[in-house]
């Protein structure tokens, strides 16, 4: 068996508090080395709370979770980040706000310059190194925060809803840009999102969740060759995707699956 | 650039309405004969100024010391609080109740007292003008502070760098537009505090020419004092609006 990138043994979270809601129950997964895995799910099903935990921002209260064979305790070694809102500093331009996490970490900031030309150019940003991110659009914005999360060569990309806040069109966009950009860097991808479509088009492997309590319901292989054109979307094998995932939501008894 | 000339523009659009101001004003005492031990001239003012421009001067830079030395001081003094306040659940507890509750005093109360501990000299206007100025900086520096996106001390946590460069590089720059705001009002009260200062005791200064003046019905060296007064607290805001453009660039570009 190859490698281990991420593995929950049996996790639970319970939030402190006389309610102590029950965030996630019982979630077991292994997600192997390189493997792109959507987490999908409706709103309060848990599904950011687990990758909270995974980058060591929550703590579980049952059960083991190990990020490259070491157990989470505070924000794990070689993880990059990507917010829903792309949490760029506005003070620095877009250059500077990429290697922030070279200054953080300690290192030399010059001998990073050339990779983040390279990351910038994977981003179709190469102009706009030198520009603040107030002169950015929403679309480019948070393509640079991708290129902030890769800077430093993580292992494990860690996205919570990245592209929530985008619209229709450029979401599309995004969606095959990130495509295109794991597939040179090859790191491992926990994406969260509640968009049905975008989980499948992007995910090796998509972890569906349930809500309250979050629970883990199933966990699908997308057999699609990549790279995928957006036109995928339009192909009976990525609708039967869809419309299983679509029968787990109904299954639920939830109108919460979202229909995007 | 463009910002440049923008605020040529608006200084003098300003100044185009103070001189409407000053001729309707000097149209209507004369017009109206009003006595100038109510209401001087603009034109008796600026003669009273040009009259004796080296005594006022030097009374002008002794107000303008202290009013620069109590801001600095509240600068330095209300940032270091905010700092603990943000920093410290403790220190939360304990000060910022003491701090409101002292806040609500009339610091222009205490003028007398400063005046028994520290006497005449320039300590008890600089440190009135110290305490009137520090509470707007301590409020808005924590207001400042306290607002990095939920989202950014995320990204602290997961670069996990000290906590000495998550100060410097996300949370200061972050209460920066908030801690200059502060600084502005703070700028403003500073003179106010100078002046009380003055006021209570003092042989030096324009706090103590209008006291003097009016002791004599002056009226017109008091007005010329307020001229002067009113001219240095524009001066002084326009250099925090300066500074402020120059310590934060990428603000800029959203006001075009």
């Amino acid at each position: 068996m190859s490698k281990l990138a991420v593995s929950a043994d049996s996790i639970t979270k319970r939030y402190a508090g006389e309610r102590g809601v029950l965030a996630l129950s019982n979630v077991n997964a292994q997600i192997p080395v390189g493997r792109f895995v959507s987490i999908l799910g409706p709103s309060g099903c848990g599904k950011s709370t687990f990758l909270r935990c995974v980058a060591g921002l929550e703590t579980i209260t049952e059960g083991q979770l190990k990020v490259n064979d070491h157990e989470v305790q505070g924000p794990p070694d070689g993880i990059g980040m990507v917010f829903q809102r792309d949490a760029l500093l506005e003070w620095r331009n877009i250059r500077r706000n990429i290697l922030l996490p070279i200054e953080f970490a300690g290192k030399t900031v010059s001998a990073y310059e050339q990779k983040v030309d390279a990351l910038l150019k994977l981003a179709g940003l190469s102009d706009f190194g030198r520009s603040y991110p107030r002169e950015l659009s929403g679309g480019m914005r948070q393509r640079a925060a991708i290129c902030r999360a890769l800077v430093d060569d993580p292992g494990l990309l860690l996205m919570d809803e990245p592209f929530g806040a985008l619209d229709a069109f450029t979401r599309d966009q995004m969606n095959v840009e990130l495509q295109r950009i794991w597939m040179e860097t090859k790191n491992t991808v926990l994406f969260v999102t509640h968009g049905i479509s975008e989980a499948v088009y992007l995910g090796d492997v998509v972890m569906v969740f349930s809500p309250r309590p979050g629970r883990l319901l199933e966990t699908i292989t997308i057999d699609l060759p990549r790279p995928r054109p957006l036109s995928v979307r339009e192909t009976p094998e990525f609708g039967r995707y869809t419309e299983h995932i679509r029968s787990l939501f109904d299954d639920m008894g939830s109108a919460t699956g979202e229909k995007s | 650039m463009k910002s440049m000339l923008g605020r040529l523009g608006m200084v003098g659009a300003g100044l185009i309405s103070l001189v409407v101001v000053l001729v309707v004003w000097e149209v209507l005492c004369r017009v109206l004969q009003v006595r100038e031990i109510m209401l001087p001239l603009p034109t008796q003012i600026f003669a009273e100024l040009a009259s004796e421009p080296a005594w006022y001067l030097q009374h002008s830079l002794y107000t303008l010391w202290t009013t620069v030395a109590g801001f600095l001081l509240a600068v330095v003094l209300g940032v270091l609080i905010a700092v603990a306040l943000v920093s410290s659940k403790l220190f939360e507890r304990f000060l910022y109740p003491l701090i409101i509750g002292f806040n609500s005093v009339p610091k222009v109360a205490l003028a007398p007292l400063f005046v028994v501990w520290l006497g005449t000299g320039a300590e008890p206007k600089i440190a009135i003008a110290l305490l009137i100025a520090v509470f707007a900086i301590i409020v808005d520096s924590v207001h400042g502070l306290r607002s990095v996106p939920n989202d950014v001390i995320d990204l602290g946590k997961v670069l996990k760098g000290s906590a000495w460069d998550f100060f410097f590089k996300v949370k200061l720059p972050c209460a920066l537009p908030s801690m200059v705001a502060g600084m502005k009002v703070a700028m403003s009260l500073a003179l106010v505090g100078a002046i009380v200062g003055e006021f209570v005791s003092s042989q030096r200064g324009l706090g103590y020419v209008i006291m003097s003046a009016q002791g004599t019905f002056d009226t017109v060296r008091v007005f010329a004092a307020l001229f002067i007064l009113g001219a240095m607290g524009l001066l002084l805001y326009g250099l925090l609006a300066w500074l402020e453009e120059r310590a934060m660039p990428w603000r800029q570009t959203h006001q075009d």
